[in-house]
């Protein structure tokens, strides 16, 4: 049993509530920020557990924290990033429904550090009942004194909103997300300058995911020190997972970095196995945006390793031979799942999200939909597959924000490790036709028919 | 601030972007720009044409960036060495960013009012190639009437948000803007709103394609028939000054458009009624013809320059064709009239 440091009182009846929440210790973070330690001391703590942000990217959070301008003496902010929208993501929604105080008093505690007297945690429209949630908890949270004017007698004054987002992908890019707090079109913005410097309203901004403030409540309580005991290298730490697919139980876990991924994908504690006897055929470690794995990359990497649950084995080898651990969005795929279609679907996706601004993602996303409908209706040609290579590369790095590139890796990943499948639904368009042709049929069975044959 | 870009080196002042600084070189290393437009604050970075390659950061950090940069956006380092035409990457993504700007344009130069000024014919001139890859259908919008002076054919825009930047710097009242998202955002005034301002002329000058075009001069004249000439006049509205490019054919003024320089900017932003209302030529002070750069197709109705007799140099006799076609193999019993005999002899020219 590793060591929960989110979820562990997940279970305690009532822990929704402002009262079952303090009883269990909730806050204590808070009291000991603001009585016992200055705003700069709570920032190296962080920057001591080696905490990196859970959104995606995996940038170190004290590093963000300690880029924030507090010289320019205009007003600081903290934003949190709540519009999860990654497909196979579900992670916050879990922590924001279940322990909506933790994310709060993560806020407070971290809005201390950053000097922030206005803080907002920006949420997907989609998540309407969770904003409920948070709302109800924010009024319980400022009725017993934790926000609002000075907070436990520091003269520390903080006021903590919730605003919904329209339900755009887009969103949850930081720059993005900025803009559409300020209540414009959420196209991202050009970097730099970075939020850092020139944020909400060109205030020194910091934005980070739900989970990663979530962490900060522990670290502030036990150290930084004793966070960055947990886990492997530069991975620290626990992390949520959220786990879907092919997989006996789906659902949300928190693990420990550094736990290998066939003990994650097979012990009875979490993913328990395939749900049926059909073997395993792929896997996406971190939500639609990275690469897919084959399964001979899964479990071992390139040279033979074991594959571990952190950022770095994740992304061993490169995009060649790996992935990204990502915001944790893992799913699985046996072998009835077709990997042209998913890779069209999560094209769809990013041709409907793409925001429209600059031209590679703007055209590049709707193109890749199009080709890869094509040629998962039967109605593909040989040189689409040169075709898609082709313009994913030319989407990914000449576009203002991640985007781009999160839509041209999946299909980069799909075509470098199977290209096969994709020539098998060039060749046997009328095998394909059936959309569960896989189902029948695995892959394996028919792989014949496009190995190149030796005479 | 000393920047080098293909090998030239400027001194610039600090603040200034690598595409101000190449456009102070000039040549061939300017990089292509659609969405950037000095006047206007806040553009650039969109279109993703003027990408270049920054070999080494600054002095104090000489690291390349690892990404292409758009220099319209990026600021000048000291010491900062780029290589705009000179690299191969930079040429690769130009040539796909024309691509991309391409596939779902209509292509339908012959009948656009722009052809001849406009910045997507000369990108894909330089960067484009004659064939496509895309296949699919091209994406269309439904027309949207936007009121009597400007017509917007969403069909061919690119998506620079120059429009909706003129209408938030130059007017107060700004009623169009960009809707949906993707490859489906588009401008409109959503709720189809005739736009008005008196200064929304000057989205048909900022437009780089011919999404925005004047009304009064739709389907007149080919831009290059026309022959260009400074006016002025004494222009009442407030904000307006009145120096415009008056376009003549013969004697009649064909349209008015504000004075843009060689990387297609107006000088000065001009009213409605300038450019709209004022078609006489007794309403212009005309200040005397309009120079235009060297190679713009706009100059090719001047016929100033002296055109040489062009000789093309081939053997003797090759429009006559083959001696062995030239038999007759038909009923050669009948003779030849005497017009197909002098067709036989001398070849079918």
């Amino acid at each position: 049993m590793s060591q929960k440091i989110l979820l562990d009182k997940i279970n305690v009846p009532g822990i929704k509530t402002y009262e079952v929440y303090r009883r269990e210790g909730g806050y204590a973070s808070v009291e000991k920020a603001i009585k016992t330690l200055t705003p700069d001391e709570v920032v190296e703590e962080v920057k001591t557990s080696g905490l990196r942000g859970r959104g995606g990217a995996g940038f170190p959070a004290g590093m963000k924290w300690s880029f924030i301008d507090k010289k320019s003496g205009k007003p600081r902010h903290l934003v949190c990033n709540a519009d999860e929208s990654e497909p196979g993501t579900f992670k916050d929604r879990f922590l924001m429904e279940h322990l909506p105080h933790l994310l709060i008093e993560g806020m407070i505690t971290s809005s201390y550090a950053l000097g922030a007297n206005l803080s907002y945690i920006y949420i997907r429209g989609e998540y309407m009942w969770v904003y409920k949630i948070l709302e109800r908890a924010i009024a319980e949270a400022k009725a017993a004194g934790w926000l609002g004017k000075n907070i436990l007698g520091s003269g520390y004054d903080l006021e903590l909103y919730v605003q919904i987002g329209g339900g755009a992908y887009i969103c949850g890019e930081e720059t993005a997300l900025i803009e559409s707090l300020e209540g414009k079109r959420g196209n991202p913005r050009i970097k730099p300058p970075f939020p850092a410097i020139s944020g909400l309203w060109s205030n020194p901004t910091v934005v980070n995911n739900v989970e990663t403030i979530a962490a900060v409540p522990w670290i502030i309580n036990n150290s930084g020190a004793d966070y960055a005991k947990i886990g492997i290298g530069r991975s620290t730490g626990t992390k949520l997972i959220s786990a879907s697919g092919h997989v006996k139980n789906q659902g949300v876990y928190e693990i420990e970095l550094g736990l290998s991924v066939y003990e994650f994908m097979n012990s009875d504690e979490y993913l328990g196995g395939m749900i049926d006897s059909r073997p395993l055929k792929a896997f996406v470690p971190g939500g639609s945006s990275v690469p897919v794995l084959p399964a001979n990359l899964i479990y071992k990497t390139a040279n033979g390793d074991d594959r571990l649950m952190t950022y770095e084995s994740l992304s061993d080898g490169g995009f060649a031979t790996g992935s990204m651990l990502g915001s944790g969005g893992f799913i699985v795929y046996n072998d009835t799942a077709c990997i042209v279609r998913n890779t069209w679907n999560f094209a769809r996706f990013y041709a409907h999200e793409s925001c429209g601004q600059c031209s590679p993602c703007r055209e590049g996303t709707g193109w890749l939909e199009k080709v890869l409908w094509r040629i998962e209706n039967g109605q593909g040609r040989e040189e689409d597959i040169d075709l898609l290579w082709s313009i994913q590369s030319k989407i990914e790095g000449n576009t203002i924000c991640p985007l781009g590139d999160a839509a041209a890796w999946p299909v980069a990943a799909a075509i470098r490790h199977f290209r096969d499948e994709f020539e098998y639904h060039v060749r046997f368009p009328e095998k394909i036709k059936n959309r569960e042709h896989f189902v029948a049929e695995p892959f394996e069975k028919v792989k014949h028919l496009v190995s190149k044959q030796t005479v | 601030m000393k920047v080098t870009i293909d090998g030239q080196s400027i001194d610039v002042e600090p603040g200034t972007t690598i595409l101000q600084a190449a456009r102070m070189i000039g040549g061939e290393s300017v990089p292509p720009a659609m969405c950037y437009y000095t006047k206007l604050k806040g553009s650039g970075g969109k279109c993703r044409c003027c990408l270049v390659e920054v070999a080494k950061g600054s002095d104090n950090d000489p690291r390349p960036m690892p990404k292409l940069m758009a220099s319209c956006v990026t600021g000048c380092q000291d010491g900062m060495e780029i290589n705009s035409t000179a690299s191969e990457r930079v040429q690769d993504a130009r040539k796909s960013v024309t691509e991309f700007l391409l596939i779902n344009h209509p292509l339908d130069c012959p009948v656009c009012d722009q052809a001849g000024e406009c910045d997507l014919q000369n990108l894909s001139f330089k960067h484009g190639k004659s064939q496509t890859r895309y296949i699919e259908k091209k994406r269309t919008f439904e027309p949207e009437d936007i009121g009597p002076n400007i017509q917007l054919h969403m069909n061919r825009c690119i998506l620079c948000y120059r429009c909706v930047m003129v209408a938030d710097q130059l007017t107060d009242d700004r009623v169009h803007g960009v809707m949906d998202r993707g490859d489906h955002s588009n401008i409109s005034t959503c709720i189809s709103k005739a736009i008005t301002n008196e200064f929304s002329g000057n989205m048909i000058d900022v437009c780089p394609v011919g999404a925005l075009t004047d009304k009064t001069f739709r389907f007149k004249s080919r831009v290059w028939f026309n022959k260009p000439f400074d006016a002025h006049r004494e222009c009442t509205t407030p904000g307006c000054c009145g120096k415009t490019t008056v376009w003549m054919f013969g004697n009649e003024i064909q349209r008015v458009t504000g004075r843009k320089d060689e990387f297609h900017e107006v000088d000065n932003f001009i009213c409605n009624t300038c450019r709209f209302d004022k078609k006489e030529v007794s309403d212009w002070t005309i200040e005397g013809p309009r120079k235009f750069e060297k190679f713009s197709v706009i100059n090719q109705n001047n016929y100033t320059r002296e055109l040489d007799t062009v000789i093309i140099e081939t053997e003797k006799g090759i429009l006559k064709g083959r001696d062995q076609d030239r038999k007759k193999i038909s009923m050669p019993q009948v003779p030849l009239s005497e017009t197909e005999k002098e067709v036989f002899t001398e070849g079918n020219i």
